[in-house]
């Protein structure tokens, strides 16, 4: 039918190469050439450091008439280190080794006529080997506790189980610590013959000259009272005591002059009571308050985690979670993304592309907000007369790096919610529904505390726990409750989650756009 | 054989209606091919199982020898404007190209070069929100040209536009076809390809109805007529209707008469001693060949709906009669 001189037309234009590269630049242009868009993300981090800022205006003076600080251990983190100390100055190796026969506890303002009852269940009685006196200083200890056995503790975090079991005068417990240049050996025996080893712990750089001797701790105790609906609970909470009697106290390697002092280790908080030391006929009574473990956020402290000046990330999340949706649901709603798989037929690539490229835009503002807000609400706290607790370096980059990173996988979440759903309004309703709702609920103690922290296990917003600055320890008492900013996963293993979900809905998202017609 | 799209025995159902009912047709290069039919035949459909953007139930689409879906750089191969609407409002027209134009590894530069083609320099930095109909079909059909490629496939271009973007757009289509490209343009208005299809593709529910050259068509709607210009029309319409002639009237003073060659009409008229002006053959508007065309689809569509079946011969006589 054609006449049979047509030339077929061929181009001049040069194609650059095919690749992944273009896509990622075809999306980026798309996404920066909406103001909206990136005005959203700005947003994001606006309303991520407003509200940061708040909540860290909202905290009054808690360390009225205290010295306001916190110690930090050798490992970077907040600790308590307040016991009471009877000590002398060990040079070199030597070894220490005690017979405890008595743990009791003291009365309390809880429990006015407690006086020689059970101790708290981590009391300490025992012996320990300290670089010095100084707060945060390292050490090793070998101690028989309320209701947990005989434990080797170190460094404040370190702690190996021995034999369970209380102490009685029927059932006495023989401790020694013994120390070979930096190494440091525990054992317990229940005779004074035949010895156990608990555990060997290295201290890096002690002294020749180091503080050995006997010490007793009783953490405070803290009780919630009540709990109201969007109310922060009533807790109670004071100082306890607890009582030790120590006999059979042998030291090798004391130097000469070197008497027994009797000393309150830290304490300068209304949650610990001074303590005090009798010694006679080869006896000694050691009463102590304090505790010397790794510092844990609740009802019983002081003070203010890095990530409560982070508490604006979940607006930031909500903000970003629109722009993520729309990203998508936008080119459904015009059609346009009809001519975005004209251009791009390999259609589980653009999905990839998107995703990419939003997360990156929401990484990086959430990265700016964090890293703003974290120095300017800690500087705001501690004008208001409040302590930050210490933490980790490494520590803090996870929390401020953790935070953007949850805001970049809500944002991958939402936009691929919205290729599966097509609308934006429902997708934002569903990402919402799934992770700022459940995060608090948990968070403001609207729920019972197991129903809370299962929302924070099963639902995204387990992706939350990033946030999350101080360990939950095993060996210190504590309510570890959302509440009080203790996740029921370890950060990484919330985080982990947050991005099975991202990926799951990625996944089918990229079934569901390859199989439906655009 | 790179500029050409090639159908064969497409089929799609959505649900429970038949869009596309085997449909099979070449669109060759260096000629504009107009692609017809009411609206809801089908047309947007095939349009977008060409562009891999619907998946067929049956037959295949190629683009140059290949499915949509296989190639790398696709604006390089196809230009489609198939939805003028589907942009991002406040996106800029220059933006929406930048996009499309780094998806392909093209540079800005080659963007400038579109929107000068397209007509669209002085408004390209405007939201495209803000763009008439007009305008968008135009920035449209820069996106089309992006990539230079040597086939061109446009869905309704012609809606929206003023007379002088219609005559625009005809000389635009022209040109594309006579640098060699295969153009393919579809239209529910037959009157809007005038002067600017080479060739014709029909299609009505689904089937393609007509396949055939502009110039085959109007000479087949045309052959064996003849127009009578006269004022006895009466006396004529008796003479050639007794003589078995089909006759129309088609105005005050012409009829048109099928069935009897012009030399027969001359002498009949003769001898009735019927005055005449003018006996010529009939040449057929576009139109007139397409409503010629159709009208027995239309008729076959009202007597299948009437009798509730389907079952009547699917290659009815009418898609043979136009071939």
């Amino acid at each position: 039918m054609t006449t049979g001189t047509i030339t077929p037309y061929r181009s001049d234009v040069r194609a650059g190469r095919d690749g992944f590269g273009q896509l990622l630049r075809a999306e980026w242009t798309k996404f920066r050439t909406v103001r909206g868009w990136v005005i959203g993300m700005i947003a994001a981090a606006v309303v991520t450091v407003l509200l940061g800022l708040f909540a860290a205006s909202g905290i009054g003076a808690s360390c009225n008439g205290h010295a306001c600080s916190v110690a930090v251990g050798p490992g970077g983190g907040a600790v308590t280190d307040s016991f009471y100390f009877v000590h002398r100055t060990l040079n070199g190796d030597g070894s220490i080794t005690v017979r405890v026969t008595s743990l009791t506890g003291g009365a309390t303002s809880d429990n006015p006529g407690g006086g020689g009852t059970a101790a708290q269940p981590w009391s300490k009685a025992g012996i320990i080997i300290k670089q010095g006196t100084g707060q945060g200083s390292a050490y090793a200890a070998m101690l028989v506790t309320g209701s947990h056995g005989v434990r080797m503790q170190y460094n404040y975090t370190g702690d190996t189980a021995g034999p369970a079991g209380a102490v009685s005068a029927a059932s006495p417990r023989w401790l020694r610590l013994t120390r070979s240049g930096d190494t440091l050996t525990g054992y317990e025996s229940a005779n004074g013959r035949t010895w156990t080893r608990v555990g060997t712990v290295g201290l890096a750089g002690l002294s020749p000259a180091v503080q050995a001797g006997l010490f007793v701790s009783s953490p405070p105790y803290a009780r919630v009272t009540s709990q109201h609906l969007f109310g922060s609970s009533g807790v109670t909470n004071g100082p306890t005591t607890a009582t030790a009697v120590f006999d059979h106290v042998s030291t090798h390697g004391i130097g000469p002059g070197g008497a027994w002092r009797g000393q309150q280790l830290g304490g300068d908080t209304d949650l610990v009571q001074g303590g005090g030391y009798h010694q006679a006929d080869g006896r000694f009574t050691v009463s102590g308050s304090g505790d010397i473990a790794p510092l844990v956020a609740g009802p019983a402290t002081l003070g203010v985690t890095v990530e409560h000046v982070l508490a604006g990330a979940f607006a930031g999340l909500i903000v970003v979670v629109v722009v993520g949706a729309m990203f998508i649901s936008a080119e459904y709603r015009r059609g346009m993304i009809r001519t975005t798989v004209t251009a791009s037929p390999r259609r589980g690539r653009i999905l990839v592309a998107k995703a990419i490229v939003i997360g990156a835009a929401a990484f990086v503002a959430a990265l700016a907000a964090a890293a703003t807000v974290v120095p300017l609400g800690e500087g705001m706290v501690r004008r208001n007369g409040n302590v930050v607790y210490p933490v980790a370096p490494l520590t803090e980059v996870r929390v401020v790096a953790g935070t953007a990173a949850l805001i970049a996988v809500a944002a991958v979440l939402a936009l691929a919610i919205g290729a599966i759903l097509r609308r934006s309004a429902a997708a934002v309703t569903a990402v919402i529904v799934v992770i700022v709702l459940p995060y608090i609920l948990a968070r403001l103690a609207v729920l019972p505390v197991g129903a809370a922290q299962w929302l924070l296990r099963i639902t995204p917003a387990a992706g939350f726990a990033i946030q999350q600055s101080l360990p939950q320890y095993p060996q210190v008492s504590n309510a570890y409750t959302p509440l009080n900013g203790y996740y029921p996963l370890a950060p990484w293993a919330g985080f982990a989650v947050l991005c099975g979900y991202a990926a799951l809905a990625l996944g089918l998202a990229i079934y569901l756009v390859r199989r439906r017609d655009a | 054989m790179e500029a050409t799209i090639e159908l064969t025995g497409l089929r799609k159902r959505f649900g429970p209606a038949v869009a596309l009912d085997g449909i099979s047709f070449t669109v060759l290069p260096g000629q504009v091919t107009g692609f017809v039919g009411p609206n809801g035949a089908g047309k947007s459909t095939t349009m977008r199982v060409i562009l891999g953007l619907d998946a067929p139930d049956a037959g295949s689409a190629l683009v140059g020898g290949r499915p949509y879906r296989s190639l790398r750089h696709p604006l390089s191969h196809v230009g489609a404007l198939l939805d003028a609407a589907a942009l991002q409002p406040s996106r800029s027209a220059r933006n929406h190209l930048l996009w499309l134009a780094h998806s392909q590894g093209l540079t800005a530069k080659r963007v400038d070069e579109v929107i000068g083609q397209a007509g669209l320099r002085s408004a390209a930095r405007r939201r495209a929100g803000g763009y008439s109909l007009g305008m968008r079909q135009r920035l449209g059909i820069a996106a089309a040209l992006l990539g230079d490629p040597p086939v061109i496939m446009l869905d309704e271009p012609f809606n929206g536009m003023d007379p002088e973007g219609i005559v625009w757009m005809r000389g635009f289509l022209r040109s594309l076809a006579g640098q060699g490209r295969a153009v393919l343009v579809s239209s529910h208005l037959m009157s809007e390809l005038q002067d600017t299809a080479d060739h014709l593709v029909v299609i009505g529910r689904g089937k393609v109805i007509a396949d055939t050259s502009v110039a085959d068509l109007i000479a087949a709607a045309s052959s064996g007529r003849v127009t009578v210009r006269t004022t006895a029309r009466p006396e004529t319409m008796t003479a050639l209707g007794n003589a078995g002639a089909t006759v129309a009237a088609t105005g005050r003073d012409t009829l048109t008469i099928a069935g009897m060659a012009a030399d027969k009409i001359v002498a009949l008229l003769g001898e009735n001693a019927v005055p005449f002006a003018e006996v010529s053959a009939h040449r057929a508007t576009l139109e007139e060949a397409y409503m010629e065309l159709t009208r027995d689809a239309v008729e076959f569509r009202a007597a299948a709906a009437g009798e509730g079946l389907e079952g009547l011969s699917p290659r009815d006589g009418s898609e043979e009669a136009a071939r």
